[in-house]
């Protein structure tokens, strides 16, 4: 049994201008635990509208999302409880996250997940600090408003409110926006060591390929609310083509690496994801 | 002939409300900026770029040293219509920066408070549009515009005031990649064709390749002045500054590394490749 | 969804009611308010209602949008005709149980409900035609008169347009704060009314937060496009008053007085 299984997933919204819009359209894919997916698309192509269903802030117009193996809907009709089950087993991080906080501690804030599950004041404890430890967050901040903090440390505690519920799935819309560099890198890292220690499962949507490469072990392409590849991250990026089609481009290793290979250097092995990969392969020819 | 910015000895400091410690945002400051150039301000967040960004417009006054726009002294408050209609500002976030709901009404808004007539206002809006392929959408409602569209709507807004120099601060940050391309081509085409002096702060590299300088921030102060090919096969400098450097960069850096024999620098895909190919196919012959 | 809310929304268009004189379209639009408080019998009513919904003729606009806002306002309007139908005056038309309907009652119900939705109907006729740009502008130019007692009418106005500017934004970012401490848990739907105003908490704060972030930022902006008050500023738009503006007016006119005739002559039937 998946973890988490998409069935016929159709989600169709009205735009109050008139002809109602068809964001998603017959999604079939399934994720198994411990995954490390990446969700790609240009802007309008329905990756924040899949990210709501998968936590079922949006209910499907047709299909289903069965979380290991149960339709989140199906119960759902009779207990609104059910629905908040959902949410606390699928964590969603919001694009800028640091504008949902509103408490006036960071330690508050970061409770407010676990509380509204209903824990212990110990164990509410135990999560706000076991989540701060995973997004390297200065604990001396804890008892700050977190409205006095920098823009990267605000960051930190809003992604760390949806960490402290511990969530078995992990959902990431564009979680590195806004950041330098810097930033953004740690934040990846710190993100990539909680799935890894943790073995939780993560989704994450970016528009940088170039990290959606270093991390995932597998890669959702969506364009125009349809399904266009599910596949290692290898095989999608070997797709230029089609990614093309559908207004994305591949990392810029992979460009280079594929150019070498269909001028220069045809016995190279262009199937790399990372810089480092290049290098070795690169090497072989020296 | 007189400089056209000339920035000297700048600091900026401000007192911090509860402890009263002074902080230091800029400190000791020195660049000219010419007429015409592609200037690029690179620095982590931090680095005082956007401070430094404020200055050209005297939105910010020097805590110390001076800021000359034309020969202007920015201190002077009597000329700050002057200033601020030579020089435009164009922030990151393009929602909070449109005041109208209409694109050609907001355009407008930078020409009214300048009092100019209505038939030049309407060529100014007009010209303007289409220096930033906005033409088109004019009647369009802010609303329905996507993130690249509405900070072109912004940047044409500022140009409706004739700037001689327009300065961005992070102006694609917040937009997706299709975004970012569309105002980085509107931003090139207005210094190659419009003669518009260009300050663009970013930390995005290869948004920096095709400027004539580069300025590096730090902590404060300019770490380094050069060309692009200068600052960029400075790898360890930069990785110092914590700026990430284009992926072409760094795989012709390891080879080096690992000795291979390739040259240490591109400055875009198809240069990396091409000295790639140049290199290997010898070694692939010798085979 | 709340930014599904048709209230005060703009359909861009060129008809005959869309190119008007927004200055024209206002006075007229307040005429014809008051107008819809004249009518005190059943013929002026008609007269009033056959002429909104000719001008929604000419406004091209589908009528479909106008019953959207209705749809708003249907609990007000059956809520006040329902209690205005107790209202006991003149004969009785018939009894139901301890339940009397008397004509005056009757009479007064259909009378506040199609005001209700006159006034609805009028407003949206203005606010669907005219872009909030050119409302504001109008206002202005109509209240600059005040500005002899030291009103600020060109900040009252630049303060609305600004308002209607950024209501679909933050409209969005409210979806998106609810979506997001949902996501957290919160639970909104269930309850007693104190819990559910506690729980609105994590929704007004970081709208409130949002919104001074916002405004703090466009103040910056503006100054940067050397906004300075109304004084020295001038317009793209020149406003001047065409052939159809007169056409209108007679035509507004025209409606206000037959409403003014309906009533004398209902008087007349009543002595």
């Amino acid at each position: 049994m998946s973890q988490i299984e998409v069935k016929d997933l159709t989600y169709v919204y009205s735009t109050g201008a008139g002809t109602p819009k068809r964001a998603l359209n017959c999604i079939n894919l399934s994720i198994e635990k411990g995954e490390f997916i990446g969700l790609i698309g240009p802007t309008g192509s329905g990756k924040s509208t899949f990210a709501k269903q998968l936590n079922a802030l949006l209910k499907p117009t047709s299909g289903a999302v069965l979380l290991d193996g149960v339709d989140i809907w199906q119960n759902s009709q009779t207990t609104p409880e059910f629905a908040r089950e959902v949410r606390f087993k699928v964590g969603l991080v919001f694009q800028y996250p640091e504008y949902q906080l509103f408490e006036d501690t960071v330690y508050n804030d970061i409770a407010f997940g676990p509380k509204n599950m209903g824990l212990c004041e110990a164990d509410v404890k135990e999560k706000v600090l076991a989540a701060c430890k995973f997004v390297n967050l200065d604990l001396n901040l804890l008892q700050k408003s977190p409205f006095d903090l920098s823009g990267g440390e605000k960051r930190k505690v809003a992604i760390a409110g949806v960490l402290s519920m511990d969530p078995e799935v992990l959902v990431l819309d564009e979680p590195t926006v806004g950041l330098d560099p810097c930033a953004r890198e740690s934040l990846l890292e710190q993100l990539y060591q909680y799935h890894k220690e943790k073995d939780k499962t993560i989704i994450l949507i970016s528009h940088r390929m170039e990290d959606i490469a270093k991390y995932s072990d597998r890669i959702v392409v969506l364009s125009n609310g349809n399904l266009v590849m599910f596949d290692s991250a290898g095989n999608v990026f070997g797709c230029d083509k089609v990614l093309n089609e559908a207004g994305l481009k591949v990392p810029q290793i992979c460009s280079i690496m594929a150019k070498l290979k269909a001028g220069a250097i045809p016995d190279l092995n262009d199937k790399v994801l990372t810089v480092d990969d290049a290098v070795t392969e690169l090497l072989k020819f020296v | 002939m007189e400089k056209f910015i000339d920035i000297v000895d700048l600091e900026f400091s401000y007192e911090e409300t509860d402890g009263g410690r002074k902080i230091n945002i800029l400190d000791g400051v020195n660049l000219e900026i010419k007429q015409g150039e592609f200037l690029t301000i690179l620095g982590h967040n931090g680095s005082g770029k956007s401070t430094l960004a404020k200055h050209l417009n005297a939105m910010l006054t020097p805590t110390a040293g001076d800021v000359f726009v034309r020969g202007i002294n920015t201190k002077d408050s009597s000329r700050l219509y002057d200033i601020r209609s030579t020089v435009g500002l164009v922030f990151q976030n393009p929602d909070n920066q449109i005041v109208a709901s209409i694109v050609e009404d907001d355009v407008a808004f930078g020409p009214e408070n300048l009092g100019i007539a209505p038939e030049e206002i309407r060529a100014r809006v007009d010209d303007a549009l289409r220096a930033v392929d906005m033409y088109d959408c004019r009647k369009d409602a802010i609303y329905n515009l996507s993130g690249g569209q509405k900070q072109r709507v912004a940047i044409a807004g500022i140009i409706a005031m004739r700037p001689s120099c327009l300065v961005l601060d992070e102006p694609t940050a917040m937009l997706d990649p299709v975004g970012r391309e569309e105002v980085m081509r509107v931003i090139k085409k207005l210094n190659k064709e419009c003669g518009i002096t260009i300050v663009l702060i970013t930390h995005y590299m290869d948004e920096a390749t095709d400027s004539d300088r580069i300025v590096v921030m730090s902590k404060g102060k300019i770490a380094r002045i050069g060309a692009p090919l200068s600052i960029f096969s400075d790898v360890d400098f930069l990785k110092k500054c914590q700026l990430s450097i284009p992926q072409s960069v760094e795989l012709l850096q390891k080879l080096k590394a690992h000795g291979a024999n390739v040259p240490s620098f591109a400055l875009n895909e198809t240069e990396c490749v091409d000295v790639l190919a140049q290199c290997f196919s010898v070694n692939a012959i010798r085979r | 969804m709340l930014s599904n809310i048709a209230l005060g929304r703009f359909f861009p268009g060129n008809s005959l009611v869309h190119r008007l004189d927004p200055r024209v379209k206002i006075v007229l639009v307040v005429v014809l308010l008051v107008t819809v408080f004249l009518a005190n019998n059943y013929l002026a009513l008609l007269t009033n209602l056959a002429a909104i919904f000719v001008f929604m003729a000419f406004a091209k606009v589908s009528f479909k949008n106008y019953f959207k806002n209705m749809k708003v306002i249907l609990f007000i309007v059956v809520f006040t005709s329902v209690l205005n139908i107790f209202y006991a005056k003149g004969p009785l038309l018939f009894q139901i149980g301890p339940v009397a309907i008397t004509k005056g009652g009757f009479d007064n119900s259909v009378f506040v409900a199609c005001r209700l939705v006159m006034l609805i109907l009028i407003s949206s006729l203005l606010t669907f035609t005219t872009s909030p740009t050119d409302l504001t502008d109008a206002l202005e130019r109509i209240l600059k008169p005040l500005s002899v007692f030291k009103i600020k009418t060109h900040e009252l106005a630049m303060m609305m347009a600004i308002a209607l500017r950024f209501i679909p934004t933050l409209l969005e970012e409210t979806d998106k704060i609810i979506d997001a401490q949902k996501a957290r848990g919160a639970d909104m739907e269930s309850g007693n009314a104190l819990k559910r105003i506690k729980a609105l908490v994590p929704i007004l704060v970081p709208l409130l937060v949002a919104s001074f972030r916002r405004a703090f930022d466009l103040a910056l902006a503006m100054e940067c496009r050397c906004y300075n008050g109304g004084d020295g500023r001038t317009k793209m738009k020149v406003l001047h008053i065409c052939s159809n503006d007169v056409l209108a007016i007679f035509a507004v006119v025209a409606v206000f007085l037959l409403v003014l005739w309906s009533n004398f002559w209902a008087l007349a039937v009543h002595l």
